[in-house]
């Protein structure tokens, strides 16, 4: 070790052109919680809103900008380079995934600025301090409050979702996990109604977070050990070199994956995401639902290609298993939900299922031929589908109610057909696309990543996520059914007016849900473009 | 020339676009829809005129219009090509021109139905099917047609849905041409597989190279295919069943036009039962046996529509039987079909006047002595009469001595045959005349006779000049040598009879049969009710020779056990498993759903648990 007194401190080079994305985010999110501390409360709720959508749209542009003029490798194999002194790699896949996060940021962002449904207020706690049933809380509801700092909170979130899987060291991408967390947690126990159905959402989420994050960091401190850096090309060099204590590395390893599949949701670590699903407001939800799991994807995706990709004999047959066990758990146990929202939390976990399957399939761009597509790209075009999908579904779920609210018990949902059928058609169509059914995004979404599962010899793992296709689908044409083909219960579900913003949510998700079906290959050749990570 | 050649898909577009929008417009377009929907068959019929003195005077050189490629897969390639020569110009003629009067009938036939307006876009439908059917220079593109009248035949047997016979007889039709439908498919298929083509002229150049074998299999399937649509024994039992259907629709699908494409698929595939001897004989033999099978059923039937569709089917076996000659024939078919084509229709169009007058009554033992009451349905009604027996100098006769002579020339028992059907044919149109319009007065109480208005006797008064004067286009043997360039030459062979002989013989048999209907049917020997005492062949016969029954003992009754047997083990075998496994995974499901207690210190345990298991395997992984 060389003393600390020898080494000169450099101040790091920051190119901020390269970085201007998260910047954009970050500085987005601050000038939020300033409008917070000086803005007049009543435009509180305009400017944020206002900014958010302004600020993801600049951020968007500049992710653009930084793509046309990003730097190619390898004759085009990879583009992008790394910043701020090897700690974020802008590099494809980085960029792409920041392009859908923002893309799916702004659709959250719609939903919730939702005003119209609560009777001009949005779905989060009037005064999140008072205690819920207290004459505080009545207080806050009379006097029409509302809390506008989800805003620059969901801000910081989405920034550290962008840095997560853009993260080069392993220090940098712990922060970005806590960076995307921690908000998170807080949003999750914001809801207007149902508040300790909520906060103890919140109160698990936070708990069992906390939890993973202890282990992902103890994961990351055995890495540490075994490769003496916490750069990624650095501990792929001393795997490579056959260098250490072999077996620091893998429980390392293993704690770290640990972390990261608690993220995606992925079995056995998934127990948390069918309560937090429910309880959050459900635009949270949407936001966690598509944005963590990418988010967090990104980063599993690029720990496990950058740094352990040369031991992946080591890990592929765990991941295996992971796989088909989270398909198998995301797709049974969805079978016996009444819930509409912890319905679509197994959907999720399932969806993560595949996801994995496609994560082990073929890994570098040499294997495969001009007309396939690696696993990194298969997985990109996954989550772009998944996204889109799933942001349309929560949204609709936010227009069903009744006195009390949102009604997400399925029994609700009977004869919705009847009632509203442009909304139960578009949620039938969300449903179909979540069960793969050809001209949705979902089942060119799965082709993907089966073809390349298959292409990297896992085909059992592929015959597995067939048949768990096949026993998920069951559930999500169970409720087509029970939406057309049910006499309502009682009243039945009332389906509220939404105003434009989630409207434009719905329509967006379900067109491009509609257009990934029917022409996927321009977003399929984005992602291939995207190339592959650079080290 | 060109400009006409770019006119032809307008002969297929007109009355596909009109019945797109009587069929789309819906409502809207109920008090036009009639006008529009029979503007339409006259527009074409105005352009194919244009397009047959275009062809005439071109010298024969076929008008062609390439309209797009269809498909365009490696290296099949189909062009969606339209031909108007020698042999579809004859076609379009006779689908546009009787089509034409044929719905100008049906204005004043349908005028009291409230779906009229449906009626008329059926119609179209079928018209623009009917001329792809013929306009198309590709077999791919002649089955879309083929299928398209299948469709239309379905729609408008059906049209009366509400009368379960009219459906059940539907059904009948759909499912009995599915069966000729497969032949044709397959056929298309093997010439694909083949020649790698399906035009006329690939497969044409192809049977230049073909081997008998293979000859023989496409003249067989294209044969199954034509005898499902022209009601050939055995695909013969659809047809009496779809009577059920309007009269114009009777007159027009199922006598005049639709079926009739078995002969022409067989005319057009000339190049194909050139090669084979084989197949040619199943086309005489399948002709002859139809002939004589659709006189006898024609015979016995009291529904005066289902004895002349025992007639439509005995003379399309006559039009066969000629197709089969080969060469010698070809021309004759055609010929007969045409004439055919009008005298058909001009009876099937009497008949609906008939019944029209008679509170839609079919059954003849309640008819009689109606000369007096419809004068004009009845003169009409007498020249079909006279032109389909053969009554010297109307169309008929020109045309089916022709055939009987072909006949004679192939074969003496062919001759034969073809003979005696002459003399069935004469008998069972005579009952039908006696039956009808001559003998006593039988009809039910309240039960006016009146004469059809104008929009519906008009067309008769031209369909029955046709009737008259048909046999003109044999003059100076025009129609032989007009088709010439299609179907080729006719080769000359040594006369087993002489011409003259056969005329006299034929005119001998028809008399004979005339008079033996008078001898029978005398003025006051019709009962009003049908008689049950009769003789063996009149029970089979009334039974449409057993054709029906034949069928559901070979093969409804052997499939529905096969389906029953199938649903058996479906229920037990399939269904037991599938319910077994969706039991077990929802039993899985409850169970595996009791480990999410909502209690987070469990999560949190089963976490580690899994962590531990993790880092295990990712140990045990690196022993292994």
């Amino acid at each position: 070790m060389i003393p600390l007194a020898d080494r000169a401190f450099d101040a790091p080079h920051l190119n901020y052109g390269r970085l201007s994305p998260l910047l954009i985010v970050f500085g987005v999110a601050l000038a939020g919680v300033l409008v917070e501390a000086f803005a007049p409360r009543r435009l509180r709720y305009a400017i944020n809103t206002v900014l958010s959508l302004v600020g993801l749209l600049a951020a968007l542009i500049a992710v653009v900008l930084v793509a046309g003029d990003a730097p190619s490798h390898h004759g085009g194999v990879s583009l992008g380079s790394l910043e701020a002194v090897g700690a974020i790699a802008v590099d494809g896949p980085a960029l792409f995934l920041w392009g859908i996060l923002l893309v799916f940021g702004l659709l959250s962002v719609l939903l919730f600025a939702e005003r119209h449904l609560e009777g001009g207020l949005t779905a989060f706690a009037g005064q999140a301090a008072a205690l819920p049933g207290t004459d505080a809380e009545r207080e806050a509801a009379s006097r029409g409050v509302e809390h506008t700092e989800v805003f620059p909170l969901m801000m910081f979130a989405l920034g550290g979702m962008m840095l997560f899987p853009a993260a080069n060291d392993l220090l940098t991408m712990f922060v970005a996990l806590e960076v995307l967390s921690l908000p998170l947690y807080l949003l999750c126990g914001l809801a207007r109604r149902r508040r300790l159905i909520s906060q103890e959402a919140a109160m698990k989420y936070f708990l069992l977070g906390a939890f993973s994050s202890a282990l992902f960091l103890y994961g990351i401190a055995l890495v540490y050990g075994f490769a003496g850096s916490f750069q990624l090309a650095a501990i792929d060099t001393a795997i490579s070199a056959r260098a250490g204590a072999t077996s620091m590395l893998l429980v390392g390893m293993g704690l770290m994956a640990v972390g990261l599949l608690f993220k995606v949701g992925a079995a056995p670590f998934h127990a948390w995401t069918p309560d937090v699903y429910q309880g959050a407001p459900t635009a949270v939800t949407a936001f966690m639902a598509a944005c963590t799991k990418i988010a967090a994807f990104g980063a599993l995706l690029r720990v496990f290609y950058v740094a352990f990709g040369a031991a992946n004999w080591e890990w592929l047959p765990v991941m295996w298993v992971i796989a088909a066990l989270t398909m198998a758990v995301g797709s049974v146990i969805a079978i016996t939900q009444t819930d509409v929202k912890r319905m679509l939390a197994y959907s999720s976990i399932a969806h993560a299922g595949f996801v994995i399957t496609g994560f082990v399939g073929v890994q570098s761009a040499a294997e495969v031929g001009d007309t396939q597509v690696t696993s990194l790209q298969a997985v990109l075009f996954y989550l772009v589908t998944y996204g889109f999908a799933t942001i349309g579904a929560f949204a609709v779920v936010t227009l069903v109610r009744d006195a009390g609210g949102e009604t997400t018990h399925l029994s609700r949902w009977a004869g919705l057909g009847k009632e509203a059928p442009v909304l139960a058609g578009v949620f039938a169509f969300f449903l179909l696309a979540f069960a793969g059914i050809p001209l949705t995004s979902g089942f060119t979404g799965k082709w993907m990543v089966f073809a390349a599962a298959w292409a990297g010899g896992a085909w059992p793992l592929v015959v597995v996520a067939v048949l768990m296709s096949a026993v998920a689908a069951f559930f999500y044409v169970r409720v087509i059914v029970l939406m057309f083909f049910s006499d309502p219960v009682g009243d039945g579900p009332t389906v509220a007016v939404p105003s434009i913003l989630t409207t434009a949510a719905i329509t967006v998700g379900a067109t491009m849900t509609l257009v990934l079906g029917v022409v996927p290959q321009p977003v399929l050749d984005l992602a291939r473009q995207a190339g592959q990570f650079i080290r | 020339m060109d400009s006409i050649s770019s006119l032809l898909a307008l002969i297929i577009a007109i009355p596909a676009a009109s019945a797109a929008v009587l069929l789309v417009g819906g409502r809207w377009t109920d008090r036009w829809g009639h006008v529009l929907g029979t503007l339409a068959p006259i527009a074409s019929f105005v352009i194919a005129v244009l397009a047959f003195l275009d062809l005439q005077a071109g010298g024969g050189e076929p008008l062609q219009q390439h309209l797009f490629t269809w498909i365009d897969v490696n290296s099949f390639q189909v062009d969606f090509d339209l031909l108007f020569d020698q042999l579809s110009a004859l076609f379009v003629l006779l689908i546009t021109g009787v089509g034409s009067l044929i719905h100008v009938y049906s204005i004043g036939y349908m005028a009291a139905d409230p779906r009229r307006r449906r009626f008329f876009g059926y119609l179209n439908l079928f018209v623009a099917a009917m001329l792809t059917l013929v306009l198309a220079d590709d077999y791919l593109a002649v089955f879309l047609g083929w299928e398209g009248v299948g469709l239309a035949s379905y729609l408008l047997i059906g049209f009366w849905q509400y009368k379960d016979s009219a459906a059940v007889a539907a059904k009948k039709a759909f499912v009995v041409n599915r069966v000729g439908d497969v032949g044709m498919a397959l056929a298309i298929m093997l010439m694909f597989a083949s020649f790698g083509s399906t035009s006329f002229a690939g497969v044409a150049e192809g049977m230049e190279s073909a081997s008998a074998a293979l000859a023989t299999a496409l003249g067989l399937l294209l044969l199954l295919g034509a005898a499902g649509k022209s009601a050939q024994v055995p695909l013969q039992s659809w047809l009496l069943d779809a009577m059920e259907g309007p009269t114009p629709v009777s007159a027009l699908i199922h006598a005049a036009t639709m079926v009739t494409a078995g002969v022409y698929l067989v005319t057009r595939s000339h190049f194909v039962y050139a090669e084979t001897e084989v197949a040619q004989t199943a086309v005489v033999i399948v002709g002859l046996v139809t002939l004589l099978w659709g006189a006898v059923i024609g015979c016995a039937k009291d529904d005066i529509k289902k004895a002349l569709a025992g007639s439509t089917m005995s003379q399309i076996g006559y039009m066969m039987l000629a197709a089969g000659i080969g060469p010698a024939g070809y021309a004759f078919a055609i010929f007969h079909l045409l004439t055919h084509g009008f005298f058909k229709a001009n009876l099937f169009l009497g008949a609906g006047s008939v019944m029209h007058a008679m509170n839609d009554d079919v059954n003849m033992r309640r008819y009689g002595a109606l000369r007096a009451a419809l004068p004009i349905t009845f003169i009409t009604f007498a020249c079909g009469y006279l032109a389909i027996i053969g009554f010297p100098g109307l169309a008929g006769f020109w045309s089916k001595d022709r055939i009987i002579e072909a006949a004679f020339n192939e074969n003496v028992y062919i001759g034969v045959g073809a003979l005696i059907g002459a003399g069935i044919t004469a008998f069972y149109m005579t009952r039908l005349m006696i039956m009808t319009f001559l003998s006593e007065k039988r009809w039910q109480r309240d039960v006016h006779p009146h004469e059809s208005p104008l929009v519906m006797t008009a067309p008769l008064v031209v369909l029955a000049a046709g009737s008259v004067v048909g046999g003109a286009l044999l003059l100076n043997n025009w129609i032989v040598e007009w088709l010439e360039p299609v179907v080729g030459v006719e080769e000359h062979h040594e006369a087993l009879l002489s011409p003259l002989l056969i005329t006299l013989l034929v005119l001998a048999m028809v008399a004979a049969g005339i008079v033996v209907a008078f001898l029978i049917y005398r003025r006051d020997k019709i009962s009003p009710e049908a008689p049950t005492r009769v003789s063996l062949l009149t029970r089979a016969a009334r039974a449409d020779l057993y054709g029906d029954a034949v069928n559901e003992a070979a093969f409804m009754r052997p499939g529905q056990q096969l389906t029953r047997s199938l649903v058996q083990v479906d229920n037990r075998g399939v269904d037991g498993a599938v319910n077994g496994l969706a039991a077990l995974v929802g039993g899985t499901s409850g169970r595996v759903r009791r480990w999410q207690t909502g209690f987070v210190r469990t999560y949190a345990l089963s976490m580690l648990a899994g962590s531990a298991l993790l880092v295990l395997g990712l140990l045990a992984v690196r022993l292994a």
